[in-house]
């Protein structure tokens, strides 16, 4: 049989990508027309600093230094957007990933500061800690068919305030925020391995980044080339035929959960054990850090490695929108823009059916003009 | 001189991504006959009446109503024109009485108060003049599904409707009320109406229709006249090659039980009562048990309690001697069960994955398809998946690849019953393998499990197809509601006989 050549255009990776960047595009262009109408006079120079970020800065050891930061705090999004693509791939949506995530912070921080562990340890506690949280949530929906959305955004508040609790005896004295990691256990620190010297010094550049980034690819590997990746995204296309062949659902149900909150809370871990952030032990908000993670999960198209990109991406507008003249625009400017991004996300099926839809009709074209040149050629 | 057409749909094409649904296709329904319209699974049949009603607007081509072009944007369009539809599963509030099903939408009022007695009066002239029996007082929960197929048809008959539409409208009866209903449509085109009847089924197009359009792959073919066509024609038509009707077997030569079931009770889902009570039967090597009944009646959970989709109430399963009515359903799968599920999309295949991948769905935990560590043997699958592509003819755009969802229903069919009958199982349990399928894929999946039964396997076959039934079964055991009301040999009974006892009507030893 002769193998069709097919589209470059038709390839499920290079759409979703097309997709991502045609969002990220009009998501800039409605940001801009919002800032123009907010304050025309600075719009053009406040959307250029958002997409510059780091770039700024004119000196190239600055630049470095504030992108090394930028990666610092993409590593828990991206742990959390790979959080929310796990659970929903096997068919759940966990926004319990800021819940989880807040768990990890509690874990990580009082391991370290109340027991003086090392960071693996503090590491691990973190995981376990999301893990158990995640396999609430499950358990109850095996068990009890409670709906995961709602347990999970239960668990958010329980989590936020049980760490508050938990952190508030480990705090400065006069200040709710969480003692340095540098001042009272450095051990607890993650080794850097001269990655921060990369980066114009950036101590807090450590092997966080490049940990999340493996974990990402670990992630793909589980998904699809793992008898457990089958499992799971078996159950999340179709759980009846999951059931139907066998496989256990409740089972599967309770692991996805658990390990989607090991991967969030491990990315609360990889933020806090580099002392970038201190916990503000009075904070009465869940971080948006597990719920950018969603925004992150679908901007990257559900693919761990689009999740890299995506991650970055809005950590990269997020930290750029910290420039913008605030004289001008309220700080909450690039989050505005970055949720516009997320909206128009929802045109991701759109584009793609469109493309598939014209490119339909050009192979239909291509074809008929093939089948007249044919029957031309007969004719003679 | 009159218009001779009641309503004309000329070279409608409608696209949809990567498929021409529709592709030039002209039907043309004469005023006061019944036309049939044939068609495989796929064949672009309820595409060509979402168009006609207005749920889809075609790319190219034009709708006539009395040779008048006419442009339908919604089903409310449609029906301004008179055109009503049957569908194959009835639009009815089960909680309402036949009357009021039949006035929905367009109650006579006055003052904003019902004036039901009117309706009534035209409801039981109308009822009178068709000969369409119903109780217009009785709840339709409470009433057979062949007067629900009555109140459905006086529903449009109640709108002045001229053209109406049947959709697969013998799928749900009993060989009595089929009769019924091709007497009913012959009064109706006899009164001037003019009648669309879709069907795969060549017996009945035969028995009533005047003439019949044909659509293969979304292509017209033809319309033929009835009288001047043959069944083979028909068929030859639908499918584009030559079919065999009869299904060729040697009598069985039934050896040792293979599945024991005493006093199975399954629960219902729907209502508090059991779906199936205190059911006993046994299925030997080398036979093919048929679950004959009319849908609904329990053979449903009867097969989720053999295959452990549900948990039995009471009851005892054996397979081989061993006990099972515990077993997980993993356990009675590699035990030697393999199950043909009655629905192949909610059950029987991940359609967003590839056909290899569901080629494997019932092995992929074997040490052939993965390793130690847990990763899937990407190669062995593909090679096994290639080698039941090859042996049981699935055809698909890509091979391996291709994603399930894209694949024709009889192809996907015959992936299922090429990974159930690959595993081979001791036990073959078939749920209406061939529903909606065309004349060729049946007459292939029909050989396949006769050729289960000679190499030794135990058969339990559930249908509702009749003809099934009586083709390829060497014990017919009649379910009616939830009991085993008959067993029955197919060469000593007759279809009627089958549907006295599908209806309730006898049963054994009463």
């Amino acid at each position: 049989m002769k193998k069709e050549k097919t589209s470059l255009l038709r390839n499920g990776a290079v759409q979703s990508l097309l997709a991502s960047l045609l969002c990220i595009l009009i998501g800039l262009v409605v940001g801009y027309v919002a800032l123009l109408v907010i304050n025309p006079a600075g719009a053009g120079e406040a959307i250029l600093t958002i997409i510059k970020n780091f770039m700024t800065y004119s000196k190239s050891t600055a630049q470095l230094k504030y992108l090394g930061s930028t990666l610092v705090k993409t590593a828990p999004l991206l742990m959390c957007s790979l959080s929310v693509l796990f659970a929903y791939k096997a068919g759940l949506f966990n926004i319990g990933a800021a819940g989880q995530y807040v768990a990890g912070v509690g874990a990580s921080l009082y391991c370290a500061l109340a027991w003086g562990m090392p960071w693996y340890v503090c590491l691990l506690a973190a995981i376990v800690a999301g893990a158990l949280l995640g396999a609430v949530s499950g358990l109850l929906k095996a068990y009890c068919n409670v709906n995961e959305v709602i347990s999970c955004i239960m668990l958010n508040w329980i989590s936020l305030y049980l760490v508050n609790m938990l952190l508030s005896t480990v705090k400065e004295e006069a200040s709710p925020y969480t003692l340095t990691l540098s001042s009272t256990n450095p051990g607890a620190i993650m080794p850097s391995l001269g990655l921060g010297a990369l980066f114009s010094k950036n101590q807090y550049v450590t092997v966080a980044i490049p940990l999340a980034i493996l974990v990402a690819v670990v992630v793909w590997v589980i998904l699809e080339k793992t008898k457990l990746g089958y499992e799971l995204r078996a159950t999340g296309c179709n759980k009846f035929a999951a059931k139907y062949c066998g496989m256990k659902e409740k089972e599967n149900l309770i692991l996805t959960m658990a390990i989607s909150g090991a991967l969030a809370s491990m990315g609360a871990a990889l933020l806090y054990l580099t002392g970038f952030e201190q916990w503000q032990c009075t904070q009465s908000a869940v971080p948006a850090m597990g719920f950018n993670g969603i925004a992150a999960a679908f901007l990257g198209g559900l693919n761990p490695l689009g999740s890299i990109l995506s991650s970055y991406f809005i950590q990269h507008i997020t930290n750029g929108g910290a420039y913008v003249d605030k004289t001008m625009y309220s700080a909450q400017i690039s989050d505005f823009i970055s949720a516009l991004i997320i909206y128009l996300c929802g045109f991701v099926l759109f584009f793609k059916v469109t493309l598939n839809g014209y490119l339909d009709r050009r192979d239909e074209k291509r074809k008929r003009a093939e089948q007249t040149a044919q029957e031309g050629g007969d004719a003679e | 001189m009159e218009y001779p057409y009641a309503v004309e749909m000329l070279n409608i094409t409608k696209r949809f991504p990567g498929i021409v649904a529709n592709d030039n296709i002209t039907l043309q329904l004469k005023k006061g006959e019944i036309h049939a319209l044939l068609g495989e699974n796929g064949a672009g049949k309820s595409t060509l009446m979402s168009v006609l009603f207005g749920l889809y607007s075609p790319e190219e081509g034009v709708i006539k109503k009395d040779g008048q072009v006419v442009e339908i944007k919604d089903p409310n369009d449609a029906n301004a024109l008179g055109i009503g539809m049957v569908h194959q599963h009835f639009k009815l509030v089960e909680c309402f009485s036949v009357l009021d099903n039949i006035i929905m939408g367009v109650e006579p009022c006055k003052h904003g108060f019902l004036q039901k007695g009117e309706a009534r009066e035209k409801v039981l002239a109308l009822s009178e003049k068709y000969g369409l029996h119903v109780d217009p007082d009785a709840l339709v929960e409470d009433i057979t599904v062949g007067m629900q197929q009555r109140t459905e048809i006086l529903k449009m008959l109640y709108r002045d409707n001229e053209i109406l539409i049947f959709d697969e409208p013998t799928a749900v009866l009993t060989p009595q009320e089929i009769k019924e209903l091709m007497q009913i449509m012959k009064n109706l085109a006899a009164e001037g109406k003019s009648i669309l009847f879709i069907s795969h089924k060549l017996n009945e197009i035969m028995e009533v229709a005047d003439r019949c359009s044909v659509l293969r792959k979304g292509k017209y073919i033809g319309t033929v006249e009835i009288k001047n066509t043959t069944r083979e024609e028909l068929s030859r038509m639908m499918v584009g090659r030559d079919v065999e009707f009869v299904v060729h077997k040697e009598p069985a030569k039934p050896g040792k039980t293979i599945l024991e079931v005493e006093g199975m009770t399954v629960a219902s889902k729907s209502h508090d009562n059991n779906a199936v009570k205190g059911v006993s039967f046994q299925a030997r090597a080398g036979e093919i048990v048929c679950i004959a009944g009319i849908d609904g009646n329990g053979q449903t959970e009867l097969v989720y309690g053999l295959t452990g989709l549900e948990p039995l109430k009471e009851g005892k399963i054996t397979l081989e001697g061993q006990d099972i009515t515990h077993a997980s359903i993993r356990r009675r799968s590699t035990m030697g069960m393999s199950h043909i599920p009655e629905d192949r999309h909610k059950h029987g295949l991940v359609l967003d994955y590839t056909l290899e991948d569901n080629m494997v769905l019932q092995r992929y935990f074997e040490p052939q398809f993965v390793n130690s560590a847990g990763f899937l043997k990407r190669k062995a699958i593909r090679e096994y998946a290639a080698k039941l592509i090859g042996q049981y003819d699935v055809r698909s755009g890509q091979g391996p690849v291709t994603v399930a969802r894209s694949m024709s229903g009889g192809n996907q069919q015959k992936a299922i019953i090429a990974r159930e009958i690959d595993k081979n199982p001791e036990l073959l349990i078939a749920v209406q393998p061939t529903r909606g399928l065309d004349v060729g894929a049946i007459e292939y999946i029909h050989r396949q499990i006769v050729a289960q039964r000679d190499a030794g396997k135990a058969v339990l076959l559930v249908s509702l197809e009749l003809d099934e039934v009586m083709a390829l079964s060497d014990r017919i055991l009649v379910m009616y509601e939830g009991e085993i009301v008959g067993e029955l040999d197919p060469k000593a009974t007759t279809v009627e006989e089958l549907g006295l006892y599908m209806a309730g009507a006898k049963r054994e030893g009463k």
